[in-house]
């Protein structure tokens, strides 16, 4: 039975048959395919095919995981770096408008490899500080890859260096509403589900509302919230001078706000309704009042659940954020909106990549964290 | 009548007249609108705007269902079983890809227009629902299992009438959250020109028109919660069918 994960090698095998680059005449023009030799050249390519054929010889004997992941790193890597020197080569003559980026081999190569790796450390099963120290090594070995400029001549890249103080800008910006976001939402969610998990009567129709609200479609949610901030910035004195307005930066914070409860309050709600009743019992047992039992017990014990919640919100804010852009609140969504309204794809790759790598780092992160909590789960 | 059902029949209502006769709203819109600008959406009419939307919806998830069902029935066997933890991690990873990602990396591959959306909605429309499977396959006991397996049944009668109808409350709760995120989906899915409610909210961005945003906001928010509702009272009739209690509500994001 073991070995049928080896079927991932043969489309990993086939993807060299596809073309690796995608070059185009400007940034706007439509690609046209490049194969591996015409990438990196025969003596590259015939290189290229050798480590993969070694690589796919390795995975298909090897059982160990570790071992595996031992393959698939370097396999990761050196695809990424062959991409890198492929479009230098491709471009040291073409003319300067001509942009290089990778094709569909690639990226079949990239998912496969990709996939082999996380099978592997699926199956290695790390503990919590274990996946803490892979998200830090799998983060500097990216900040290795994108400083050394080996990666310079990628079209993404030549993107980015035509706006690198935007990119910087909106990044902040990002952050500030989906971070900026979670904290309020958490510093008003957990009392609220403290509240609630006394009172259950109100829980269901708070919780109801809550549901509803994260049904409302984003894109809905930050354009109706247009018309209550626009009031409220031009009838109550000093919310202008705050920064708020109509639009901008205002709506999506408060809409994000909004998504932001539902999974907050839930949690506070169930993490400490879940405290085993014997526990509550030797609690007031020993004299606690309900203050001390609050924060010496139950909230101590409902931790783990609080931190999934935090995860699932953190998460949710950084993808979500990007529609933010539609209103003129700024992110990473400004590149994707930008690209799809210039059909621009290096562009749109721009704002959605690093999108895509902050909810990954930020979800290990918290998920490491909270196995590491002194109440979690096994 | 329990509360919540007058509120379900009167959001119903209310969607409906607005879609069928706008004009009748016109006049609460009004002052959202600037002087000498349309204040219902008049480019296309908005039910059929609302139609083409849910359309879409349907023909990304059933497709979908089926497949993610499929896998999730693959993994679950001993045959596919070298694949369980992947895929478990696979869900894991990508529910982390917000939807608005997979949206604009469609573009370059297939174009403007209805097709990035469809593909948009099909591939994210597949995690909840194959978590959901993964869940209720995986949930079934040990003790039903070694019942059936004591009945005679074979590994197929097995799944058809033991496994897959106690696991199908879970699996239509996937459903619900996948078709919840793709009706959010499809409406920014008209900012790459494909039809949905979402063009009267963007519509009504670019001209500086608030009326247009809110009545398009408005009616996807209302299409969303109806889908969501409707979806659940399947659940809770799947559940009932079995004589499980109800169960709280799973978390739609989008």
């Amino acid at each position: 039975m073991r070995g049928r994960i080896s079927i991932l090698l043969v489309p990993l095998a086939a993807s060299a048959l596809l073309p690796f680059a995608v070059f185009r005449a400007n940034r706007i023009a439509a690609g046209e395919p490049r194969s591996l030799i015409e990438t990196l050249g025969t003596a590259g390519a015939s290189a290229a095919l050798l480590a993969l054929g070694l690589a796919i010889a390795a995975l298909m004997v090897i059982r160990q995981p570790l071992w595996r992941l031992g393959v698939a790193v370097p396999l990761l890597v050196s695809l990424v770096l062959a991409m890198g020197w492929g479009a230098a080569r491709l471009g040291a003559d073409a003319p300067t408008a001509a942009r290089i980026g990778p094709g569909a081999g690639f990226w079949i190569a990239l998912t496969l490899a990709g996939l082999l790796l996380i099978d592997a450390l699926a199956r290695l099963r790390p503990g919590p500080a274990a996946r803490l120290g892979f998200a830090a090594g799998a983060v500097a070995l990216v900040w290795l890859l994108l400083g050394s400029g080996v990666l310079a001549e990628l079209s993404v890249m030549e993107e980015y260096r035509s706006r690198s103080a935007a990119f910087w800008r909106e990044g902040g910006r990002h952050l500030w509403l989906a971070f900026g976001s979670f904290g309020v939402a958490m510093a008003a969610g957990v009392p609220l589900g403290i509240a609630l998990a006394r009172a259950p009567r109100l829980r269901q129709p708070v919780l109801g509302a809550l549901t509803a609200v994260q049904t409302i479609p984003s894109i809905a949610l930050f354009g109706m919230l247009i018309l209550p901030l626009g009031w409220v910035a031009a009838n109550l004195p000093g919310a202008a001078a705050l920064g708020i307005r109509g639009i901008g930066m205002a709506p999506a914070f408060v809409a994000l706000l909004l998504y932001s409860l539902l999974p907050i309050v839930a949690n506070t709600v169930a993490g400490l309704t879940g405290v085993p009743r014997s526990v509550t019992e030797a609690a007031d047992g020993m004299g606690l009042t309900r203050r001390e039992r609050l924060w010496r017990v139950d909230i101590p014990l409902a931790a783990p659940v609080i931190v999934a919640a935090a995860r699932i919100v953190l998460v949710q804010n950084i993808g979500m954020a990007t529609v933010g852009a539609l209103i003129g609140a700024g992110g990473f969504g400004t590149f994707v909106f930008q690209g799809i309204g210039q059909t621009a794809t290096d562009l749109i790759l721009l704002g959605a990549l690093p999108t895509v790598a902050l909810a990954f780092v930020t979800s290990a992160v918290l998920d490491a964290a909270a196995g590491l909590l002194p109440g979690a789960a096994p | 009548m329990r509360p919540a059902g007058v509120l379900r029949l009167a959001l119903l209502a209310l969607t409906a007249a607005f879609l069928l006769f706008p004009a009748l709203f016109a006049p609460m819109l009004r002052p959202l609108a600037p002087p000498n600008m349309p204040v219902i959406y008049d480019r296309a009419s908005l039910s059929s705007l609302a139609l083409s939307h849910l359309a879409l919806v349907a023909a990304a998830i059933i497709p979908s269902a089926l497949l993610a069902s499929a896998l999730a029935i693959l993994v679950t066997r001993p045959a596919g079983a070298e694949f369980l933890p992947l895929s478990r991690a696979l869900v894991g990873f990508g529910q982390t890809f917000p939807p608005v990602a997979v949206l604009a990396l469609a573009v370059p591959v297939v174009g403007f227009g209805t097709w990035p959306t469809l593909i948009a909605l099909f591939l994210y429309g597949l995690l909840p629902i194959f978590e959901n499977a993964l869940a209720g396959l995986t949930g079934v006991s040990g003790a039903v299992r070694l019942a059936a397996d004591g009945m005679g049944m074979t590994p197929g009668q097995k799944l058809r009438r033991v496994e897959l109808p106690l696991a199908l409350p879970l699996m239509i709760e996937g459903v619900r959250i996948s078709a919840v995120i793709a009706v959010s989906t499809a409406a920014i899915g008209s900012t790459v020109a494909a039809r949905s409610l979402g063009e009267v909210i963007i519509a009504g961005l670019n001209a500086n028109n608030l009326s247009f945003v809110v009545q398009g906001g408005l009616l996807t928010a209302a299409l969303a919660l109806i889908v969501y509702e409707a979806l659940g009272m399947v659940a809770e009739a799947a559940r009932n069918r079995l004589g499980l209690p109800a169960e709280p509500a799973s978390r739609p994001a989008g």
